[in-house]
């Protein structure tokens, strides 16, 4: 009785409560704002989730030389995984080529958190003038004026045998030979990827930088902090939102990035979306279908685990 | 526990950005366990005089002394000054004992020793049971005692508290005035408090220092700045007081000490322009014939006596002794 008392209670406060929330608060009209959030909404649902519950679904058909059958079976993924369980000592396919882009990721992560926290903090802390802060932004994304292919393109003269820098280096004496590693070479992946992704690392962190009450960096200073020490302790906390959110672009982008690698690594450099693109070529939907999932499921638990180290909802 | 307080004496300290002269030569000597106040209109300087004692901003020129020892290159650790900022400047992912560590943190002091250090500045601003917060989780009160304890844990011989309570509700900042005044007596070691208000000033300051376009106009103690202002500026600013042509000169009247009469007895006529009630006291603004503006300050009682309402006309007197004369 006690207990139905106070669910009646707190109904009729509920009751109140919507009472109050329905009343009108504003002059736009209810619908209005799923109106403004629809087409966007359409587009990823026409374009984003069906694609992805299409590719879920046919990652279970079943394939032939030339025919593909709606089915519901492993083999699939068994292919996907096909000797990586057995126990040799070598790597199966799919470890090895997931291993050599975990590699780029980890490589070019670090390469552009470096590169992207100096250049932020550079904008943010030295750059005083508003002006002067969105002119060298604009600096920053030069690089996206061009097309990604044409950019890639662009560093064959420069890094090829013949190229810029084998000539210049050449003939000022530093090498006697061509250096063969500049181009189609993990160092040439590893470079394109930087330039282009150390923006978005860029962005966020400058974005959480400026949030930094200015005050608290003096007050770092006051209390005798060295600038290493108010880096250490008071930028690179506060910072973090900004570091995680680029580190979310840049592993996750460049995972499944296979144009930079096939081009800058002269085809020879295995990336899983090579991998599913030559599946595609050969019309094996349904496998290439079950890579796509693994992908996926890889950046969804990379991004999780990283979710897991800062609280974003919290420092957002 | 507390260091060996210290006089500190500033020597023709002049802040120059570029052209503008922001603190022209200001000398200023302040005595150890004093209270002092900066009090003066927004841009007259009085923020970058403190910011240069504490070491945040360069001194174009001159020089500051603390104790025996100019400090002017000195790094704000090394003056044996801290400071109080004007929003706090607590460290946002910091809870409130390692905010209030964190300068013994940057000194290498161990993290039991610098820890127990934090909980008895905490302990001695009321807020030991708070150290497990984060600042967020404060109320501005709470946020300022974290800032005060901050600052206090290096023993510093010089606080410096850059206008302390203007982020505080009326009714807190009262409260928070009286505890401000109670921890440098208890500390024994010089404030230097930088304000606005000059109610504020006369409510905390053992020596109020009033500023005006980088200079100083008046240093003394509240009574003397209020009672005996030295030029317009300062009868003006400290509030209360009429400034009064008369013969070439000026002078200074306190609002107080204004009589008001019949139109036709002794002294100036002059029109009511407006009647503000204020509680315990009655405003009267007046105009006399010359055009100089008056204010009288009456007790209710005798305002109710004979009673006055704008537009009305009366006669307007002072004892000559409450006349001040003013420099300018």
């Amino acid at each position: 009785m006690d207990a139905a008392a106070r669910t009646g209670a707190s109904n009729a406060e509920k009751g109140a409560s919507t009472a109050t929330r329905n009343r009108r608060t504003s002059w736009t009209p209810a619908w209005v704002p799923y109106a403004q959030a629809a087409p966007l909404a359409l587009v990823f649902f026409l374009f984003f989730v069906l694609p992805l519950v299409a590719t879920f679904v046919v990652s279970f058909w079943n394939y032939t030389e030339y025919s593909i059958e709606p089915a519901f079976v492993f083999s699939n993924y068994q292919d996907v995984f096909y000797g990586c369980f057995s126990g040799s000592s070598r790597l199966c396919t799919t470890f090895a080529t997931y291993l050599s882009t975990l590699k780029f990721v980890a490589i070019v992560w670090a390469v552009t958190l470096f590169i992207g926290f100096t250049v932020a903090y550079f904008l943010a802390f030295h750059v005083r003038t508003l002006p002067m802060q969105i002119a060298l932004f604009m600096v920053c994304t030069i690089p996206f004026w061009t097309s990604n292919v044409i950019r890639m393109i662009s560093w064959i003269p420069l890094l090829g045998r013949n190229g810029l820098v084998n000539e210049t280096l050449q003939s000022i004496g530093l090498i006697d030979a061509p250096l063969e590693w500049l181009l189609y070479s993990d160092f040439a992946v590893t470079l394109a990827l930087v330039h282009l992704y150390t923006l978005f690392m860029v962005v966020p962190i400058f974005n959480s930088m400026m949030r930094i009450d200015r005050s608290l960096i003096e007050a770092a200073y006051d209390a005798g902090a060295s600038g290493w020490q108010t880096l250490t302790n008071i930028i690179i906390p506060l910072v973090k939102p900004g570091i995680l959110i680029g580190s979310i672009f840049v592993v996750t982008i460049v995972t499944g990035d296979y144009l930079t690698i096939g081009i800058m690594g002269g085809q020879q450099i295995a990336s899983v979306g090579k991998v599913i693109q030559t599946q595609i070529n050969f019309l094996q939907f349904p496998i290439a279908a079950a890579n796509a999932i693994v992908l996926l499921a890889v950046v969804l638990v990379t991004i999780w685990g990283m979710l897991r180290l800062v609280d974003i909802r919290k420092e957002l | 526990m507390p260091n060996e307080a210290a006089d500190l004496e500033l020597a023709a300290v002049t802040k120059a950005y570029g052209e503008t002269i922001a603190v022209d030569r200001v000398s200023l000597k302040i005595p150890a366990g004093t209270y002092c106040c900066l009090l003066g209109p927004s841009g007259c300087g009085k923020s970058s005089t403190l910011r240069m004692i504490a070491g945040h901003e360069f001194i174009s020129d001159g020089d500051v002394v603390i104790g025996n020892q100019v400090v002017n290159d000195l790094p704000p650790a090394k003056r044996g000054t801290a400071m109080m900022f004007q929003n706090y400047a607590l460290f946002p992912h910091l809870d409130v004992r390692d905010n209030v560590a964190f300068s013994l943190k940057m000194a290498g002091v161990g993290k039991a020793e610098r820890r127990q250090r934090a909980d008895e500045l905490l302990d001695l601003v009321d807020m030991a049971k708070y150290g497990d917060r984060l600042p967020s989780q404060l109320s501005g009160g709470q946020q300022q005692r974290v800032a005060l304890a901050r600052a206090l844990v290096t023993n510093p011989t010089v606080l410096l508290l850059d206008e302390p309570l203007s982020a505080l509700d009326p009714f807190l900042r009262i409260r928070m005035r009286a505890e401000l005044k109670r921890y440098q007596r208890e500390f024994g070691i010089s404030f230097v408090h930088v304000t606005h208000s000059q109610e504020e000033a006369m409510a905390l300051a053992d020596m109020v220092v009033v500023m005006n376009d980088g200079r100083i106009e008046q240093v003394g103690s509240p009574r003397e700045v209020f009672n005996a202002p030295k030029t317009v500026f300062v009868a003006k600013f400290m509030g209360g007081h009429n400034v009064v042509p008369e013969g070439g000169k000026s002078y200074a009247v306190r609002a107080d000490r204004i009589r008001l009469a019949q139109p036709g007895e002794a002294g100036t006529e002059a029109k009511v322009t407006d009647v503000e009630y204020q509680g315990m006291t009655v405003h009267v603004a007046m105009t006399r014939k010359d055009g100089t503006d008056l204010i009288a300050t009456l007790p209710e009682s005798e305002f109710d006596r004979s009673p006055v309402a704008a537009g009305d006309t009366v006669s307007v007197a002072w004892q000559p002794a409450d006349r001040h004369e003013l420099a300018a």
